[in-house]
């Protein structure tokens, strides 16, 4: 035999070969792309039968009407006349940002540090199950959040919120925010159980985050004279702030969503925008999930969907523009 | 040394939570002391309140082995009770706890054989029905009460009426020692506490009758809810309070905050061991709910047609002032014979040998004449236009 024939042989085989590879590659590329298809037809799909779901509402009362009135009165008696909209969805809005924002400030504090003792500074033996723990925070169902929350931490927190109004209630302004009297189910409650509850995944990604700051950097650092808080905070917090950005990011998608456990805490008055922070209110998914099993009033279940509507849309501003940021401050960084 | 540290934190961490148990179990207290004392309208003898109505219906023969029900939560108790007892008849009937208003929906939407509702259907509701005309059948009377959870005043220490009630829950009243209810309650002493008002966030049967309640008697709540259509229903636009979802959260919430008053239906407040309110009636006495006051307001009173009335606010001396009956909801002409006669067998049963059971869990029996009205409704129950059943009805 040969070198040119044998050379030909070769050939012919890694042609055969590449071919299966071909093949291979583009079914496996079509699966993957199905994967994706499915997942983006899923959500127009919802987004569509969200609007369809919210259209007679929103043509009958006018788009705009929902969101310059923050009363939501049910009721057969003026449900059927156009003006004004009995279903004013504001107060939602606000009692869903304020208990988010509430568990952010509480919760990011101390998922950083927590995140940073279990990165870099607990002992080796003890990081993993600390990890373990914290990660099975996430694994409690937020119904067991809620009804600890009414059981548990409500009685706690009387005494501190008493102390809270009795102390800044006289002052201007801040005052407002912290007026008593405090009954338990208040926003404040509500965005105590949302912090713990967005705790563990706002953990878990800034370990991540953390756990990839270099380890030359940070004993150069340390060999510079640097104490350990100067080196974490140079070369592993610095590098960090767009990772914690978007942990909190997430954490504040699963704040806006929650349900269950908010609506057992938050008092559910779905009436007015209360501004302090020991009053009760009402979240958008703790109204839907309150009233849409009894939702027979004119327009009133079309009206729940436009709350879940406007839940959908103002998620995914939060979304994209926590998106555009982190990519603008990994720029500045790079 | 570390590890110690961390040792410590998980030490605080666990006297913490225990704290947090002891806290809560101090809170629960008042409420849990309170032994119902022993009214003497409500001694009545259990035996006068089970009334062994005759069944003057035989089981028809060739109906379906199973029912389907849905609706009130205000009836769960005792329809539990009675599909318990009667599923040894080989029948059984599932009822789902949804709400009065799901309830509507689902007879509406022809899923269920029978719906429940503790208010009646509106005009509007009816004519929505995809089935035809529906029947309300009275099934039991029971009672909504007002529950507290206030320091130092345990169970029939507390007296209101209608107009304080009504100021409280549109937001006028905010003290427990405000000179409105000291007046009511010379003898209790009431605490300078701001009142916890507690409503339920669901849309629900029983808000129905209690707001139907405010409304007859307390001009201020039907003036802060602008008129008295909007000041009553199933959901109403509460000016002040805490929502809890379903009668369980009310209960709940009531046990857990100082301070609180809330309603519910008799048995839920039993049940949580909560201490409930003498309510002033039409002849101006103050009454307890239990069975004998319940059933009072069910007797010698004057029903319409179709039985789509309220018991609330009757003018009989010992009667209970919130007291409520719940509906069936079935079409009258219905469609699969099989599940008719099932139906016509199971309310049949229910409005006779199953009036024996609700004084037993704080429910009434219906009186004689609520009983025929109800029993006279199966007859106009229909197959392909004919009756069912011919129940000889009297009236007396």
């Amino acid at each position: 035999m040969s070198a040119a024939s044998h050379r030909a042989e070769t050939r012919k085989a890694q042609a055969l070969h590449q071919q299966r590879l071909r093949f291979a590659d583009t079914a496996f590329r079509w699966l993957v792309a199905g994967s994706a298809t499915v997942v983006l037809v899923a959500f127009v799909a919802t987004a569509f039968f969200l609007v369809r779901k919210s259209w007679p509402a929103l043509s009958h009362y006018g788009v705009l009407s929902f969101i310059d009135s923050s009363r939501w009165t049910p009721s057969t008696a003026v449900a059927t006349v156009s003006h004004p909209n009995p279903y004013g969805v504001l107060q939602f809005v606000y009692g869903t940002v304020l208990t988010s924002v509430i568990a952010m400030l509480l919760a990011v504090p101390v998922a950083v540090g927590l995140a940073l003792y279990i990165t870099d500074i607990a002992p080796q033996q003890l990081r993993r199950p600390l990890a373990y723990v914290v990660d099975l925070f996430a694994a409690v169902p937020s119904v067991v959040y809620g009804f600890w929350g009414i059981f548990a931490l409500l009685p706690v927190l009387h005494p501190i919120a008493d102390n809270l109004s009795s102390w800044l209630g006289g002052i201007p302004v801040i005052g407002g925010v912290f007026a008593g009297p405090f009954f338990g189910p208040s926003y404040f409650a509500a965005g105590i159980v949302l912090a713990i509850m967005v705790l563990p995944i706002v953990t878990a990604i800034c370990r991540e985050v953390f756990a990839v700051a270099p380890v030359s950097e940070k004993e150069a650092a340390l060999a510079l004279g640097a104490t350990r808080w100067e080196m974490l905070r140079m070369s592993v917090l610095k590098r960090s702030t767009a990772g914690i950005f978007g942990a909190s990011l997430l954490g504040l998608g699963r704040a806006f969503g929650e349900t269950i456990a908010v609506t057992m805490l938050i008092g559910n008055s779905v009436l007015s925008i209360t501004t302090s922070i020991f009053g009760q209110g009402a979240t958008m998914p703790s109204v839907i999930a309150n009233e849409f099993t009894e939702a027979t009033e004119p327009f009133h279940l079309q009206s729940l969907f436009v709350v879940g509507t406007l839940l959908l849309i103002i998620t995914l501003i939060v979304n994209v523009l926590g998106k555009l940021v982190v990519s603008r401050i990994s720029e500045t960084i790079a | 040394m570390i590890l110690r540290k961390t040792l410590l934190a998980a030490g605080a961490l666990v006297a913490l939570l225990a704290s947090a148990s002891v806290g809560s179990a101090k809170t629960a207290a008042p409420a849990q002391q309170s032994a119902t004392k022993p009214a003497p309208l409500c001694n009545t003898k259990l035996l006068t309140l089970r009334p062994h109505y005759p069944d003057p219906v035989k089981p028809l023969a060739g109906a379906a082995s199973s029912l389907s029900g849905a609706g009130s939560t205000f009836v769960n108790p005792i329809m539990s009770l009675w599909a318990s007892t009667y599923a040894k008849q080989g029948i059984k009937v599932a009822y789902q706890s949804i709400g009065s208003g799901g309830g509507i929906a689902q007879i509406q939407a022809q899923t269920v054989d029978f719906g429940d509702s503790d208010i009646p259907m509106l005009d509007s509701e009816l004519a929505a029905a995809k089935g035809g005309p529906i029947l309300h059948i009275p099934l039991v009377v029971g009672g909504v009460v007002l529950t507290y959870n206030v320091k130092g005043v345990g169970a029939g220490h507390l007296h209101l009426d209608g107009p304080t009630i009504g100021k409280i829950y549109a937001g006028e009243i905010t003290k427990w020692d405000d000179p409105a209810i000291k007046a009511m309650n010379p003898n209790t002493p009431l605490p300078s506490e701001n009142i916890a008002v507690v409503h339920r966030s669901d849309g629900s049967g029983t808000t129905g009758v209690f707001t139907d309640f405010l409304t007859k008697t307390s001009p201020d709540w039907v003036s802060k809810l602008g008129g008295a259509t909007t000041s009553q229903g199933k959901t109403v636009a509460w000016p002040v309070g805490i929502g809890g979802k379903g009668s369980d959260g009310v209960s709940a919430l009531v046990g857990q905050t100082e301070g609180a008053i809330g309603y519910v239906e008799l048995s839920y407040a039993i049940s949580a061991k909560l201490p409930y309110a003498y309510i002033k009636n039409r002849s101006g006495a103050y009454i307890p709910p239990c069975t004998a006051t319940l059933a009072a307001a069910a007797l010698k009173t004057s029903f319409p047609a179709d039985l789509r009335t309220s018991l609330t606010w009757k003018p009989a001396p010992n009667a209970y002032p919130i007291t409520a009956t719940t509906f069936a909801l079935v079409y009258q002409n219905q469609t699969d014979a099989a599940k008719a006669k099932a139906l016509v067998n199971f309310l049949s049963w229910v409005l006779t040998t199953g009036q024996n059971f609700p004084a037993s869990i704080n429910y009434a029996p219906e009186g004689k004449i609520l009983q025929q009205k109800a029993l006279s409704q199966l007859n106009k129950i229909t197959v392909g236009g004919k009756a069912l059943v011919n129940i000889p009805i009297s009236f007396k």
